[in-house]
């Protein structure tokens, strides 16, 4: 097996926490299923299929000084990007606590401007002319940033993701798109989505640098995407990227898959979920030993049994806080 | 004080603005080189830069969204609709973006950004450059709607819109841009954001408007003073969150209340206004609340006799006022 990360500049260490937070974020989604089945919270929206490429991600961007707009599967992104798991668990209860929303919204709406994090709604891509209008404001103010903007492929054929790529081309802003496609906008696969190959394809109508890549290892997802960071840096402008991914759950607690794809194509996708693709690859190596992985498994389990504990005993924001902060309250 | 046009208070207030705070830039179609269609943003480009006066793709979820994500990163922008007509595309944008930002996150985020829209008919514009576009927002909390009528309230609010730490339509009539002028201080002024303007005091009718209408009234007004019929003119200027105070003194100054928009009737900001007339005023009313609007037909034609007709005049504010005041 060749060592890939240590071309690519990775410590054993980086890895393993690479590995450490998809695990993370896996667990936290299997957890929430749970507590969904158990009637305990209403609703649950998985990122499963997805990690690799959200971890690889966010590992390739600048996680002290870069602005960005996840999308509502963004789990694996979010812990990468500081959000802990206590903090998803109170959203995903939606309890007052939560930094992102305080309950308001549904689970998996981030937002959290201590982190960087614009806070978007649920008709999807309105957050991708967002996230241009951070780079177009960097770009004024001369920061030296990067945007980065996550949607699924359904979502590459809003008006808004059109009108976002094309004044991020026209204006040559430092925005990253990543479209994660899982091959699936609830329903309706591929093939009554897109007429092109790729999603990436449409770069080219912008006069930006596209590129697909393979969505199970956060390695690749890694290098797409400090290449796309690297010249944003430079000044040459967007870039429009495309993970290769697959969604493992129903589009969320309250889909039936099995409506409209069959059990095999599931069982097949999981041969090659990159939490498990990744594992191996770093057992193969002998980085990923059964010591840690037992360390691993343990600690994050415990982690997540006492956020859900926390979480499920935090209050729901004061019901009168409904009438607060439609617009700025001035003392 | 000096004597500038409804257009010219716009770009005062732009320029004075950009000068006052380096985060307020503006964007839309043709603003930068051209001026904007209107030349509401003439000299600007010259002024400040391609950079600040920005030239945008004809596109305007983006214009709206890209603005949005500005001002989240803590710039001021101004962006410009070329006609309110054409904001429809960025209504998502608006309603479900600028407008619930701070509410979503909780007031952990915010959208200080100004829309600027140029709205109304009397310039042969068709069914698609003379709308009033205002109903349509006025029903979504986390928004501010101004609609103001003289160069005086169009520099004062202009500015405060930019300043205000929410998202604020800006209405613009595009009729008045040029005919109407009007006195403006020298020194610097800032008017609320919210509150309405008694433009002229009376005692016998009461005339709640906003927007060409105040002048409408005005001229109305003043003719009917000569037959002994004093009318009170309250100008909204805010249409939404709407004034409701001033709205309920002005309703009980004289008991009988003429609403006018140019809009068309149903559902209209005005039938809001009446609503607040009702549940406020029963014991103070002689006459019942009366409404002047354009008919419940889509948009004014542009064939000239049609539009005319479709529009509201002076004389038809006259014949309004005066059936209240005999009633």
């Amino acid at each position: 097996m060749e060592n890939r990360h240590h071309a690519l500049g990775f410590s054993d260490q980086d890895v393993l926490k690479m590995y450490d937070i998809m695990l993370t974020a896996r667990r936290v989604d299997e957890r929430l299923w749970l507590l969904n089945r158990a009637g305990k919270i209403p609703f649950v929206v998985s990122c499963q299929g997805q990690e690799a490429a959200q971890v690889g991600a966010a590992f390739a961007l600048n996680r002290e000084k870069d602005y960005v707009a996840p999308y509502y599967r963004d789990y694996g992104f979010v812990l990468a990007w500081g959000m802990t798991v206590r903090e998803m668990m109170l959203n995903n209860f939606a309890r007052g606590e939560d930094p992102n929303s305080a309950g308001r919204q549904m689970p998996g709406h981030f937002g959290y401007k201590k982190l960087r994090m614009l806070s978007h709604s649920s008709p999807v891509t309105t957050q991708n002319p967002h996230a241009v209008g951070v780079a177009l404001a960097a770009k004024l103010k001369g920061d030296d940033i990067v945007s980065f903007v996550t949607f699924g492929e359904g979502s590459a054929n809003q008006g808004d993701f059109h009108e976002a790529a094309n004044f991020a081309g026209v204006h040559k802003l430092p925005v990253i798109f990543m479209c994660e496609n899982n091959h699936y906008a609830i329903s309706v696969g591929l093939k009554h989505q897109l007429s092109c190959d790729y999603v990436s394809d449409r770069a080219k109508g912008y006069g930006m640098f596209g590129k697909t890549f393979d969505g199970n290892d956060p390695l690749a997802a890694y290098l797409a995407v400090k290449e796309a960071a690297d010249r944003a840096h430079r000044g040459e402008g967007p870039s429009l990227l495309e993970a290769n991914c697959y969604r493992l759950t129903p589009h969320t607690s309250d889909d039936n898959d099995m409506t409209y794809r069959t059990k095999a194509e599931v069982e097949e996708a999981k041969k090659h979920d990159g939490v498990l693709t990744f594992a191996a690859y770093l057992r193969e190596l002998g980085v990923l030993t059964p010591e840690r992985e037992k360390e691993m498994e343990e600690r994050i389990r415990k982690e997540i049994d006492e956020a859900t504990d926390y979480a499920e005993k935090a209050p729901f924001a004061d019901p009168m806080t409904v009438l607060r902060y439609v617009y700025e309250e001035k003392d | 004080m000096a004597v500038i046009s409804y257009i010219e208070a716009v770009t005062q207030a732009l320029k004075e603005e950009m000068e006052r705070d380096e985060n307020v830039f503006v964007m839309g179609e043709d603003v930068g080189k051209r001026g904007g269609v209107f030349q509401a943003t003439k000299g600007l480009y010259d002024e400040f830069g391609e950079k600040r006066v920005i030239d945008t793709p004809l596109a305007e979820s983006a214009i709206v969204g890209v603005g949005i994500g500005a001002a989240m990163y803590g710039l001021r922008p101004v962006a410009e609709m070329q006609f309110a007509d054409f904001m429809l595309p960025a209504t998502n944008q608006i309603i479900s973006e600028a407008a619930k930002t701070r509410y979503r996150s909780n007031n952990d985020w915010s959208v200080p950004l100004t829309i600027r829209a140029p709205y109304g008919g009397g310039v042969h514009g068709g069914l698609y450059h003379s709308q009033s576009m205002e109903a349509i927002f006025a029903n979504v909390p986390g928004l501010k709607i101004v609609m103001p009528s003289t160069p005086y309230d169009v520099k004062g609010l202009l500015k405060a819109s930019i300043r205000d730490n929410d998202p604020v339509i800006f209405f613009e009539h595009k009729r008045a841009y040029r005919l109407i002028k009007g006195e403006v201080p020298d020194e610097e002024y800032v008017l609320p954001i919210g509150k309405a303007d008694v433009k002229r005091d009376g005692d016998d009718v009461t005339v709640i408007t906003y927007g060409l209408a105040v002048h409408f009234a005005l001229q109305a007004a003043e003719k009917l003073a000569g037959e002994g019929i004093s009318t009170q003119i309250l100008d909204l200027r805010t249409v939404y969150p709407l004034d409701k105070e001033a709205i309920i003194a002005a309703a009980q100054k004289t008991g009988k209340v003429l609403l006018v928009t140019e809009d068309t009737k149903e559902g209209s900001v005005i039938s809001e206004v009446a609503a607040i007339i009702a549940e406020n005023c029963l014991f103070d009313l002689d006459a019942p609340v009366k409404r002047l609007a354009a008919p419940d037909a889509p948009a004014m034609p542009f064939a000239a006799p049609l539009e005319k007709t479709f529009l509201l005049n002076p004389e038809k504010l006259e014949q309004a006022i005066r059936d209240l005041a005999e009633f």
